[in-house]
């Protein structure tokens, strides 16, 4: 590890500033976590992109969300980083606490079993997610119509993480020199839809893991990358990402999933970045269910949220940040969630 | 929040989409769903994800993701304490 | 008659013959034999410490223990934390009316065990019964007062730069064992909880003059306790991560939680904060103990401005330490 770091620190000597985006919220806390971030060369920046799914959730699905909770119709099944995330009728944790039926799952397999046991009530899971988590919702989708569970809908608010990439690109501010590329969400997809990001915009890509040896490896790749003037794909977590990714998964996504526009927050609506029911599963579409309809999307007031997931803000440089906002009494999604970029920075380096 | 660390699948039931394991992370388990990783057999190592195996590693390579966490320095036994600095 | 009933609370003969019978003959003792309306006690020399805890716990029975155990152990440990040695406890009851006797019996049998494995009489005590209400099945209040030797005093205020921490034994274990108990989690681990008297482990070291203060690092784990100590004293703390007494398992069962275990529950564990001169003689002590087999200095007070608790990570990069801000919530994905 020590001579990958000699490394790396000679190969950034002189590059001048580096711009390094990571887009998996679990990268982002353990880049912080493990310490990573405080080894890095000084001049390597690394900026956390749009990899938290509660973040880039558009408020319009979670005021819809909210909605659906306080009408009393349905019992709410949700992953917990949901639970504190501000909406305009308060939280769903506040509404818990008055008695709305909401159920916080660890696994999409847990709402389905709620279903189960509870026929008569309504059940709704916030499918939220990229790539890696959208596969378990469409295999809860097709056992749900397997045991005949007329009452069990998701909102799906499942997203693709290649669309958002793109979207930041086109902005002609995004100054970036490279991505380092989720690991679990590149267990299903493989590399090669990362290819654009190297053929057409001649950024250096590296797929990495999550321990620290993976995340130095991948950062030092990038730098290296980026020194040769050779820009190349790159996947340093062998182990768990093969070329063509879980081919299996994605059938099973496919045929429950159709892509579809779908509104990012702060990011607008990106073409084909998200995921809706196809037809044949419409019965489950919490949306059509229960004629749910997305809300104006915004964020908090006073709240940088929006720009902090494109990496255009650091949290420090949000006036709420550590003061009006913090881990105990959040404002918005990035500090709310155990992966939101606030969050990370507040629980790991805010010093003063 | 995705798990680094692979698991052994130490028990397998079900059928198809169904098709579930225990998985054993060096003393403690979990029940995931096996849907995803059609091909995983007991003892196969395991990705896994919210509830969900999503690829299944070859012993070489799981033993490969071990190695990096011990030069991390992570995976040791109890390490010695340190001793009291002047 | 097989569960508690609310005649069980009512004062009269089925109280007397739920105490006689089920209740009293498992915690025998002199002090409480009498059945006073209050413990007399000799007065001790020194000073009296007195602390009270009430114990909620679902469930009741867990890996390594249970309501009963920690009942003990909680309000022991805390008259430990200040130098204190426990005189005896008081016992509180609060039984949900259908609970059933049989389970009464096993947690007074694991109380009584506990407090003979402490040393620590229970003095005085009281039943009631509540109505059933899907409430907990059994409340416990403990009260337990302690004398501290003269001339101790273990406060914040007398930690200074270089004091040396030492944390007893591998953390986190008391509240993975409870989480792989919790319903719907599907977790199973082979980890128990390490609830504990802890008074016996620090007995040896209330003598050595750089004893400054001891914790126990129950529900806001080791974290807690370091967060408590940078507020306290205005000082920072430097822990190693290489130096944590983490075994195996609990490192994998955090990891696989998507927990960190510096913010896990224990019940069996001290930090403690030692002048250096006394470190070493310290951690022989507590490693001497069947308790503090795995005892480590962890890390070192520091001067230091703005104050806080960092942890120099396993790679050699720095991050700060936080109270976490809720209990400890699983995310298995
Ligand atoms: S610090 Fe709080 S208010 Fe500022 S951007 Fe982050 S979540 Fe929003």
């Amino acid at each position: 590890m020590k001579a990958t770091l000699d490394a790396l620190q000679r190969d950034a000597e002189g590059l001048g500033e580096l711009r390094l985006m990571e887009v998996c919220g679990t990268h982002t806390v353990a880049l912080f976590r493990t310490g990573v971030r405080d080894l890095l060369p000084s001049n390597v920046r690394l900026i956390s992109g749009p990899g938290c799914p509660v973040c880039v959730t558009s408020q319009g699905y979670i005021d819809a969300a909210i909605e659906a909770a306080a009408s009393g119709e349905v019992t709410l099944c949700t992953y917990g980083d949901m639970l504190r995330v501000p909406g305009q009728r308060g939280s769903l944790e506040a509404l818990k606490a008055r008695g709305a039926r909401v159920v916080v799952c660890y696994s999409i397999r847990d709402a389905l079993k709620y279903a189960q046991a509870h026929p008569k009530e309504q059940v709704m899971f916030l499918a939220v997610g990229f790539e890696t988590t959208t596969p378990a919702s469409a295999l809860a989708v097709l056992e749900a119509a397997r045991l005949g569970l007329e009452r069990f809908t998701i909102l799906s608010g499942h997203k693709l993480v290649m669309p958002a990439i793109e979207a930041l690109l086109a902005d002609p501010q995004a100054d970036l020199h490279g991505f380092l590329l989720p690991g679990h969400v590149s267990v299903i997809l493989g590399a090669s839809p990362y290819r654009p990001l190297v053929d057409e915009h001649g950024l250096a890509c590296v797929i990495a893991g999550f321990e620290p040896q993976q995340l130095i490896d991948g950062v030092a790749r990038l730098v290296a990358q980026i020194k040769a003037g050779a820009p190349a794909l790159e996947n340093v977590y062998r182990a768990a990402v093969r070329p063509d990714g879980n081919p299996h998964a994605r059938a099973i996504t496919q045929q429950v999933f159709v892509a579809e526009d779908t509104e990012w927050r702060a990011m607008g609506v990106i073409p084909n970045s998200g995921l809706a029911l196809r037809d044949e599963y419409a019965h489950f579409d919490a949306f059509k269910r229960f004629s749910l309809s997305l809300g104006a999307d915004y964020d908090p007031p006073g709240c940088l949220c929006g720009q902090v997931i494109q990496g255009r803000v650091q949290p420090p440089q949000c006036p709420h940040f550590g003061k009006g906002c913090t881990l105990t009494q959040p404002i918005g999604p990035c500090m709310v969630s155990s992966e939101g970029t606030c969050a990370a920075w507040f629980k790991y380096a805010r010093r003063a | 929040m995705c798990l680094a660390v692979p698991g052994q699948v130490k028990e397998v039931y079900g059928e198809g989409l169904e098709r579930l394991a225990k998985v054993d992370f060096q003393g403690s388990r979990v029940e995931v769903s096996l849907a995803m990783v059609p091909d995983a057999q007991l003892d196969a190592w395991v990705l896994v994800h919210a509830g969900y195996a999503i690829e299944v590693l070859d012993e070489r390579e799981a033993r490969e993701t071990w190695d990096y966490l011990k030069t991390a320095g992570l995976y040791d036994e109890i390490p010695p304490a340190l001793e009291p600095k002047p | 008659m097989s569960q508690v009933l609310m005649a069980h609370g009512g004062g009269g003969e089925l109280t007397r013959q739920l105490l006689v019978e089920r209740v009293l003959p498992r915690l025998a003792n002199p002090l409480l034999n009498p059945l006073l309306d209050s413990a007399i006690l000799e007065r001790p020399s020194g000073r009296v410490c007195l602390t009270t805890d009430s114990f909620v716990v679902q469930p009741l029975f867990f890996p390594g223990g249970d309501i009963g155990r920690l009942a003990v152990c909680g309000t022991v440990n805390d008259l430990t934390c200040l130098g204190a040695r426990p005189l005896g406890l008081s016992l509180a009851l609060i039984l949900e009316e259908g609970l059933e006797l049989e389970t009464l019996e096993r947690v007074i049998d694991s109380l009584a065990r506990t407090a003979e494995e402490a040393g620590v009489p229970i003095i005085t005590g009281d039943t009631k019964v509540i109505e059933r209400q899907r409430g907990d099945g059994i409340l416990i209040n403990t009260t337990g007062i302690g004398v501290l030797p003269e001339g101790l005093d273990l406060r914040p205020a007398r930690i200074n730069a270089g004091d040396l921490v030492i944390l007893t034994g591998v953390p986190a274990e008391h509240g993975l064992a409870i989480l792989s108990v919790r319903e719907g989690l599907g977790f199973e681990t082979a980890l128990a909880s390490d609830a504990a008297p802890l008074n016996g482990l620090a007995a040896p070291l209330l003598a050595l003059p750089g004893l400054r203060f001891m914790r126990d690092p129950t529900r806001g784990g080791v974290a807690g306790v370091l967060a408590d100590l940078v507020e306290e004293t205005g000082l920072s703390v430097e822990i190693e991560e290489r130096a944590l007494p983490l075994s195996p398992i609990v490192r994998h069962a955090s990891e696989m939680l998507g927990l960190d275990p510096l913010n896990v529950a224990n019940e069996g564990k001290l930090v403690i904060v030692i002048a250096p001169a006394d470190a070493s003689t310290a951690l022989a002590r507590l490693r001497a103990h069947p308790l503090g087999r795995h005892a480590a200095i962890i890390g070192q007070i520091k001067p230091s401005t703005p104050p806080l608790a960092e942890l120099i990570t396993a790679i050699g990069g720095r991050r700060i330490i936080q109270r976490p801000m809720a209990e400890a919530t699983p995310r298995i994905c």
